[in-house]
């Protein structure tokens, strides 16, 4: 094995398994804040998160093509990025809405968690209706500006290797706002008052009470900060794959399965879960050939594809880690509220 | 009015409702929706065991449904004895070794002191038995779906009578719910309703993805059936005279004859399964469920083993589904794998129970008629008032073009709309718990 070997071998894992399942961690990751934030300040678990997701998307993506259609984009970069705010408001709206209509009614009665998620059930019909029945059920596509920021060929050029290394537009920006929207709500929720109302209320309701906390105001912020959350992640991962309503709805899987992996109610847990669950797809449903030919001297080069299960069951794998995961350490790895 | 009285005033309503769509529609329509809707009936009554009796929360029934499905295959179709021969024994062999290794995973994982050296030794030994069983396996099915892979390419079945498939469905159903329940259980309900999910989901990439088993995506059809076809029924000079003695020709005849074939065993089916519930509920048995529902520390302070009870409940809701599963394949004379959505065979047989009442099993019956009905009523209803609304706007204007092919999807909408009314005005279902 030589240097060039082992440079191609790092190549083809950079480019096929370390990007791609670093963009599909941090989409999972803020999918999986927001279900933690929900389940934390609000105590239940939210199954119309998935269909959250595909409401925002799909407000953002009807603004970006009438932004397109206008004339307005906003050069190399997608043009979604501009319309996001205000599929963030648009959503916000939506479930502050869904929270007045059909959830405090249940609060007001302190009514079981599990109601409570059955309720979530209603919504998520309600919403994935409403989605379906604006865009369709169909693909959606709406990433535009320049598609990668280094391309496979430009890399390959550069450097001499023969494997590739591609970097999406998609994937930078991925990475990039889920720094920044990371950044900013372990801010809130650590230095300002209302973040620290959101904990106290998290922690303990009757003690945050007590002390003259407004729960109404905490729960309209969490729902707030949990529409930017739901509507960032599926912008992000459509820009980087695509939309496509039913897809959305699956997405529930991976990401409850971050969230709970990395402890239900604890955001760093979120984020950790969400690396963990992306990055055990990838690796799992990656076929490996391609990287263990430079590494592995000739007569033991893989004849076969060396994967170590089919990319149809990438559920399982999320689902395997949870299992594992729980029967361990029940709580998650960083143990979270849940008992 | 009493409450009986009401109750049946309910039933009555809705299958006025079916009848109803035999005149404005056809026979043949309501026959589908009727025997689908008993389907949809049996199904609610699994779920309705374990949410209504026991608390249990299971979004998994699209999974168990479909294991009934797969057993109606893996019964009643011809076996193939050419991919038998490239493949069989070795496939068998590899699933033994696999479940050898879990089995043994499993054995090391209770024997050894709990510590690192444990989660090592028994991660070894899962990747190692993955690595062996691969080894073993891929060839076979490899050869397997060599095998006439455009009308075989897997192993067939038994060739049993179909009807075997049924009881058979419900017991593979089962064991999956024994699998899932000895891991789940114990733990919380939201973990039970997230690995629930997650298990539906790994059984539809199973059927999917392992085309030696269920031919995947190619799908299986031809399944055969428990009632006559209705191309022998068209030949059969006695069926033609008793049609033209009802004054129907041979053809409306013959396709009203299968279907109603399909609804007297689909009947038989539902009475058994609630006349069994229903003795259950009533028996000492069915009173330490609910007591274990409303307080399950009083409960196991009474000495009630509330696992064990949780188990058992949870294995016999989803034998129900898994039986519910294969007549619905049955009926289809088709697998098709892809056809399994989660929001049609969980969530959907949720909006069931909750809207015909959890704890009661007619309350869940009457919620599976009605549910279906509206499923199936919504689409044509809804492209019906989409046509109203939009008389004003001409031919070929966009929002009016774009409405019409959105009706469709309406009916997620409704069962939506459905479900959270009832839940805020009527939590306690159309027909309640006694």
């Amino acid at each position: 094995m030589s240097v060039m070997d082992l440079l191609n071998a790092l190549t083809a894992f950079a480019n096929f398994v370390l990007i791609p399942a670093t963009a599909y961690g941090a989409q999972l990751a803020l999918g999986a804040l927001g279900v933690t934030l929900v389940y934390g300040v609000l105590r239940f678990s939210n199954v119309a998160h998935g269909d959250t997701m595909a409401f925002g998307t799909m407000v953002t993506i009807l603004l970006t093509w009438a932004l397109q259609e206008s004339g307005v984009t906003l050069g190399s970069l997608p043009t979604a990025l501009l319309a996001l705010p205000a599929g963030i408001v648009v959503t916000a709206a939506l479930v502050l809405g869904t929270d007045r209509l059909v959830y405090r009614f249940y609060r007001a009665r302190r009514v079981r968690p599990v109601v409570f998620v059955i309720v979530s059930v209603g919504v998520m019909f309600v919403m994935n209706g409403l989605v379906r029945f604006i865009i369709g059920p169909g693909d959606q596509r709406f990433a535009d500006g320049e598609r990668f920021i280094v391309s496979a060929r430009e890399f390959r050029d550069w450097s001499g290797l023969r494997e590739g290394l591609a970097l999406k537009t998609s994937q930078a920006i991925t990475v990039v706002t889920a720094i920044l929207v990371v950044v900013l709500l372990f801010w809130f929720l650590k230095r300002t008052r209302m973040g620290k109302s959101m904990r106290a209320y998290s922690d303990n309701e009757d003690l945050a009470l007590l002390s003259g906390i407004d729960p109404n105001r905490v729960v309209a912020v969490t729902w707030i900060i949990l529409a930017a959350l739901a509507t960032v992640a599926g912008v992000l991962y459509g820009l980087d794959k695509s939309f496509k309503p039913f897809t959305y709805f699956q997405l529930l899987l991976p990401i409850f399965a971050s969230a709970i992996v990395g402890g239900l109610g604890s955001p760093p847990g979120a984020i950790a879960g969400g690396f963990l669950i992306a990055f055990s797809e990838v690796t799992v449903t990656y076929a490996w050939k391609k990287v263990l030919v430079y590494l592995l001297p000739d007569p033991l080069e893989p004849t076969a594809l060396v994967q170590l299960l089919s990319t149809d069951y990438k559920f399982a794998v999320s689902f395997l880690i949870l299992t594992a995961v729980l029967l361990i350490r029940p709580t998650g790895i960083f143990a979270g509220r849940a008992e | 009015m009493s409450a009986p009285m009401r109750n049946i005033l309910l039933f009555a309503l809705v299958l006025g409702l079916i009848v109803a769509t035999g005149f404005y529609r056809s026979p043949n329509v309501a026959l589908g929706i009727l025997n689908m809707g008993l389907i949809s009936a049996i199904m609610a009554a699994g779920l309705n065991i374990q949410w209504g009796y026991a608390g249990l929360f299971n979004v998994g029934i699209m999974g168990f449904v479909a294991l009934g499905g797969l057993a109606t295959v893996l019964v009643s179709m011809p076996p193939v004895p050419e991919a038998w021969g490239a493949g069989g024994p070795r496939v068998a062999l590899a699933l033994s070794v696999g479940a050898a290794v879990i089995a043994l995973a499993v054995f090391l994982w209770n024997r050894l002191p709990a510590g690192p050296p444990r989660a090592v030794a028994t991660a070894a030994v899962l990747l190692g038995g993955f690595f062996l069983y691969r080894a073993i396996f891929d060839p076979a099915v490899l050869a397997i779906e060599k095998v006439n892979p455009s009308s075989t390419g897997y192993l067939g079945g038994l060739d049993l009578p179909v009807i075997v498939a049924w009881p058979i469905g419900g017991m593979a159903a089962a064991g999956a719910a024994w699998l899932i329940g000895k891991t789940a259980l114990g733990l919380r309900s939201d973990y039970l309703a997230i690995a629930t999910l997650g298990i539906a989901e790994i059984i539809i990439a199973v059927l999917k993805n392992e085309e030696w088993l269920s031919r995947g995506v190619k799908n299986v059809n031809g399944i055969p059936r428990p009632v006559p076809y209705e191309i022998d029924l068209q030949r059969s000079p006695e069926f033609i005279e008793w049609a033209s003695i009802l004054g129907l020709d041979p053809v409306t005849a013959s396709s009203l004859f299968v279907k109603l074939g399909y609804t007297v065993l689909f009947v038989a089916v539902l009475l058994t399964v609630i006349w069994l519930s229903e003795r259950a509920l009533n028996s000492p048995w069915g009173r330490m469920m609910r007591a274990i529902r409303d307080n399950e520390m009083a409960a196991s302070a009474m000495g009630k083993n509330v696992s064990a009870r949780h188990l058992q409940v949870f294995i016999l809701g989803s034998a129900i589904c898994g039986l519910a599963g294969a007549m619905m394949t049955s009926l289809d004379g088709l697998l098709a794998p892809t056809g399994y959505q989660p929001l049609r065979f969980t969530f959907l047989i949720w909006v069931m129970v909750i809207v015909g009442g959890s704890g009661n099993n007619f309350g869940a019956v009457l919620g599976g008629f009605l549910i279906w009905y509206l499923w199936v009523e919504v689409e044509p209803l809804g492209l019906l008032l989409v046509d109203i609304l939009t008389a004003g706007l001409a031919d070929g204007n966009w929002l009016k073009e774009h409405l019409r092919q959105s009706a469709a999807h309406m009916r997620l909408l409704t069962m939506g709309l459905i479900m959270l009314l009832m839940l805020r005005f009527s939590p306690r279902g159309l027909i309640p718990e006694r």
